[in-house]
Parts: structure tokens; sequence; C-alpha cells
């Protein structure tokens, strides 16, 4: 197909509504599989990390995973959700070599965590209820790689190959209820929910939630109904979304599109539709298979899963602060305005903000910190903040500034010293000899120095000129290599014109 | 009687991905009819009070522990492929897309 027209946006929302929903996958980051011993490790050799089990080769038999069925419950509970009494695992039957089987080991009609909703917050602070269908139990499939083809996908290609490493690691599949009302907020709310999951899940300490390795995978439902008139459009799946800024984009795509279509009076095909970072363009994929076509049946080599009351009052008590009220609780604390908050919360800074602040920082130096200097320097690199230095480390920075150890000038070039792996920042200062100099005797002999290079400096300060002592202080400055606190130069070369 | 269509029969064939000529249809739909008419007696038989089960033991909440443990070699997991290459199994690339 060439290139689809799109309407404008909002052009779009005047004419249609868009009607949501999401399917958000979480790995979870248990030692083993869901069914078997193996590691749950997919890097590495391939065909390593993989047991009889997750071949599925004859005689082997599945167990299930104690640990994810706890990982499950939190999450659930996490999600609002209510735990099923009685909760059993399906075959979901498909011919494809993702999994050896022929079929995944899923959950269908009696998932473990049911009903529940998730608060999401916009940008600008609006909050919105997100309803949940389910959280269900499911392994992961393997990875194929298709060879042969110019482009690297199926098309074309001459043969596939087939690394089961990842086959069978623990997956929950979270589905949302058909989400109304999200208007042209849609492509900031799909954000904004798939954001808040991987709040959650790294709040629980249950998958590593990095979304472009795959630990967290979004599939977004959308369709569009015509403004007022209550009927249901046709949906499409849009997979293939491994960044936040992706989940938003392919929205905000998908609008354009189907609207673009239903205005010229065309149909929306019921499909899966592929995610293009490069292009910013879905493409069509499979038609989506009726559920009829799984052959979904409880998998009999499976028992039910029974949590009792203990164990889900147990995982419910240890449930950390829901990332909205979390949210709520540290701006208090902190007393940071709106948009200060804003600013952290949407460079995802919040966390090592939290952490820096609770090994002995203040909020502002803390914040001031990690959206400036660090920030820059991350961008610069194209790398997370949070992977060039640790809150342990911008606290201790942050404590040598007050202290009067450092300057901010000099606190920068220790940072830089802590980043290339020089050690904390008392031995960057250490060893690169970065102190600031709060020896008075030295600051005043250099002081001196440059009041005699230029006489005329401290005539004018007596006659009120008190910029003048810039000069003065840019020259003692220069002498003490920035090592000196520029307002205590001031105060002293303003005592020598008394 | 039973339900089963020609048409169900071919659906099933392409979903399992099984080539089947019109003869071999025709056959397995009245085989696969009178499967079906078989199964069915069972429900005549099961009063209200059996509940369904999938499973012949009344067991629940079999459970490992998240513990790591034997896996297999990489020459033992590739042992029984037809095809393999680069450490991986090697397979037919006209499968369709991925679920």
């Amino acid at each position: 197909m060439a290139k689809p027209d799109l309407m404008d946006f909002d052009r779009a929302l005047e004419l249609y509504e868009p009607v949501l929903g999401f399917e958000v996958h979480v790995e979870l980051n248990t030692a083993t599989k869901m069914f078997s011993d193996a590691p749950n490790y997919f890097g590495g050799e391939p065909n390593t990390n993989i047991t009889p089990v997750d071949l599925g080769l004859p005689g082997s038999l599945p167990v299930v995973n104690e640990q994810a069925i706890r990982y499950s419950i939190s999450l659930g509970l996490a999600l609002g959700c209510s735990i099923a009494e009685s909760s059993r695992f399906a075959r979901k039957n498909y011919f494809y070599p993702d999994l050896a089987k022929n079929y995944q080991i899923s959950q269908y009609d009696e998932p473990i965590a049911y009903r529940g909703s998730v608060d999401v917050e916009l940008e600008d602070g609006r909050s919105f209820t997100i309803p949940i269908e389910r959280a269900h139990m499911e392994e992961d499939a393997g990875k194929l790689t298709h060879v042969g083809g110019s482009t690297g996908r199926i098309q074309g290609a001459e043969y596939s190959l087939v690394d089961y490493n990842r086959a069978g690691v623990p997956l929950v599949e979270i589905v949302t209820d058909i989400i109304y009302g999200a208007d042209r907020d849609a492509p900031e709310l799909a954000k904004a929910y798939v954001s808040t999951i991987r709040d959650i899940v790294v709040a629980l300490g249950i998958s590593d939630a990095r979304m472009e390795r795959g630990n967290l995978r979004c599939d977004a439902n959308i369709s569009l109904s015509p403004r007022g008139s209550g009927i249901l459009g046709t949906r499409t799946e849009t997979k293939n979304v491994n960044s936040l800024r992706s989940v938003e984009r392919a929205i905000r795509y998908e609008i354009q599109r189907q609207a673009a279509i239903l205005s010229a009076g065309g149909t929306i095909t019921q499909e899966t539709r592929h995610w293009h970072e490069d292009t910013g363009r879905t493409s069509a994929g499979r038609p989506k298979s009726d559920a009829d076509d799984y052959r979904y049946f409880p998998e009999p080599d499976l028992l039910p899963v029974q949590p009792s009351t203990e164990l889900i009052e147990e995982l419910r008590a240890a449930l950390p602060e829901a990332p909205a009220l979390r949210r709520r609780r540290l701006k208090a604390e902190w007393g940071f305005t709106d948009l200060e908050f804003r600013d952290v919360v949407n460079s995802g800074l919040l966390n090592e903000l939290a952490e820096t602040v609770a090994a002995g920082a203040s909020p502002q130096a803390a914040r001031k910190w990690w959206t400036g200097e660090i920030a820059r320097l991350a961008n610069a690199a194209g790398v997370d903040s949070s992977s060039l230095v640790t809150a342990q480390q911008v606290a201790e920075l942050i404590e040598l500034v007050e202290a009067g150890t450092l300057t901010d000038r000099l606190a920068r070039q220790v940072l830089e010293g802590v980043i290339a792996g020089e050690g904390s920042p008392a031995q960057v200062v250490d060893t690169r000899g970065l102190a600031v100099v709060s020896d008075d005797t030295a600051l005043l002999a250099a002081i001196d120095e440059a009041l005699a290079a230029q006489p005329d400096v401290l005539a004018k300060i007596r006659d009120g000129k008190v910029q003048a002592a810039g000069a003065v202080i840019g020259a003692v400055m220069k002498a003490m290599r920035g090592q000196a606190d520029a307002a205590r130069v001031r105060e002293l070369v303003l005592e020598r014109a008394k | 009687m039973s339900e089963i269509t020609a048409e169900q029969v071919a659906h099933l064939a392409h979903l399992a991905r099984i080539e089947l000529s019109p003869e071999e249809i025709e056959s397995l739909t009245k085989e696969l009819g009178s499967i079906v008419d078989n199964v069915a007696k069972v429900t005549e038989v099961a009063t209200p009070n059996v509940p369904a089960t999938s499973h012949p033991i009344p067991l629940v909440n079999i459970f490992r522990p998240d513990v790591v443990g034997e896996t297999l070699t990489q020459e033992q997991a590739l042992r029984g492929a037809p095809e393999h290459a680069e450490g991986r199994f090697k397979v037919s690339a006209i499968l369709g897309e991925e679920q």
C-alpha cells in the first residue's frame, strides 16, 4: 500500500472519539522460567538456557514457578484487582515455531487476577482512571531470526532460525477494559498508562521493565467512533511499540490514519498493525484471529492455582505505596512547585531524586543536579541519567558543596571525574586536588597580588563602584584555578577597600 | 448427529498447517463427526453434580521453588532437530506471521 493519507489530528478529533484498549506484557524477573527450572535469562549462547520442558520434548512436564505466582498476585493487587479463588492454565494453540509445542501455556477463562483499575496522571496533573479487565499469567515465546530476506523480516526470507532461550520466560499480560473518554488526550494517556504500569512493576521489584529490551511490551488497540453516534468502530491492534514515546506516537498515527479512511467512506480492517519507529508509521500485519481459532482448552499438565487468603493478605501487606500516592506525598514533602515537580517526573528522575534525598541531600539541590548538569551529560552521551552516577554519589557531591569544600563549578569537574570512574566525589576531590581554597591567608595573598596589578580598583570601590571588584575577583579565581569560593573572595576584596 | 462440516475441517487443517486433499477432507469430516458424537455420549451419562474437570487427580497448588536447575547443552538441544544453523533451529520461513 502506498503512503496512507493522514487526517489532521485536530480535525480527526472533531469528527471522531478514540476508543482505546491496551494489552501490556510484563516479563517477570524470577530466577527461573514459568514452568521449568531453566534460568530466566535470554542473552548469551542460543539454546543453552533451556530444558526439555522449554522444548516441549516428549515426556517432559511443566511445573509452576511459585515465585511467579507470588509476583503475579502482587501485581494483580497493585492493579486493584480481585485475586481469583481458583485459576487455571489453558493451552492457546497456534502453529508457529516461536514455541516448540505448537501451543502457548496461558490463562483463558480463569485468570489469576480480574477487575481492577489504575489511576494515571497526565503531564498537566489531571488524573484518569483506567479500568483493568484482567491480568493473567503465560509464557514468553522464543526468538526468530529471518535469514535471506533483504529486510530481515519474514517477507522474502529463505528460512528462519529459532533460539528458545526466551521460551518459557514468565509473563503477566495486563488487559484493560475498553477505555472511553480519552478524547484528544488519547496519545498522552496511552504513554502515561504504560509509564504507570512500568512504575508499578519497578516499585514491586518484579520486572526489569526495560521497554527497549522487551521486558515490557504494549499492544495498543484503537478504534474511532463517529462523534455522538455511540457506535463502536472496527479496531486495530498495534504491536512493536518499544518505547513510551512510540506508544504516544503510534496512537496519534492510528487516529489520523483511521480518520482519513473513515471520512473518505472507507472501512477499517480488523488487523494487527506493526509500528515502525524509523518511519513513524504502522503497516498491516495479519488479520486478527478469532479466539476460537486458538482452540483454548484447560492445560491438562497443570493443576489449578488456589492461593490462600493468608498468602494474598501477606502480599497485600507488603505492597509498596502506589506510584500516584507516592508522587503526591513526595511533592508535599519536598515543597516543590507544580512546575518543579512535573519537570522531575517528566524527566523520569523521580526515583533518583527520592534516593538522593534519602541519602541526605536537600530536595532542591538534588533536583538542581539531576535535572541540570547530570541530565545534560546524559543527553550528550545518549544514556540514562541513572547509568552515569548513583544517588549516593550525587548526595555526597551536594554535601561537599554545602560544606563549602566545592563550588558549583568545581563540583561539575568532580562530577565528571565520578562519571569517568575515578571514584567517589571525595576521592575525586583528593586525586584531582579540586577542593576550594578556604584558607583566607592564601586568598588574601592572591587578592593583594591582583590589587597590585590593578591599582585603580580599590579607589573605584571606595567611590561606590562596587562592580569594579569583579575584575579582581576574576583575577583571583583564575590565580586559584577556580578553586576558590567567589562569594568569599568578594567579601575579602570589599573588606580590603574599607 | 455431529455438526462437523467440510469447511470446518479445511479450516482446522489450515490452522494446523496440514495439507489435505478433497478426499481426505471428506473422510476426515465423517471420522471427526463420529468422534464428536461418541464424546457427546459422555455428557449424557454425566449427572449435574459431577463437576467438569481437566485433571483426573483433585490436587491444587503444585509449585516448584524458583531455583535454577540443570539445562540442556546447545548440542543436546539441537540433537533432535532435522536442521540447525548457528546454534539455532532452522525452520522454513513460509509459516506466516508471528502470533
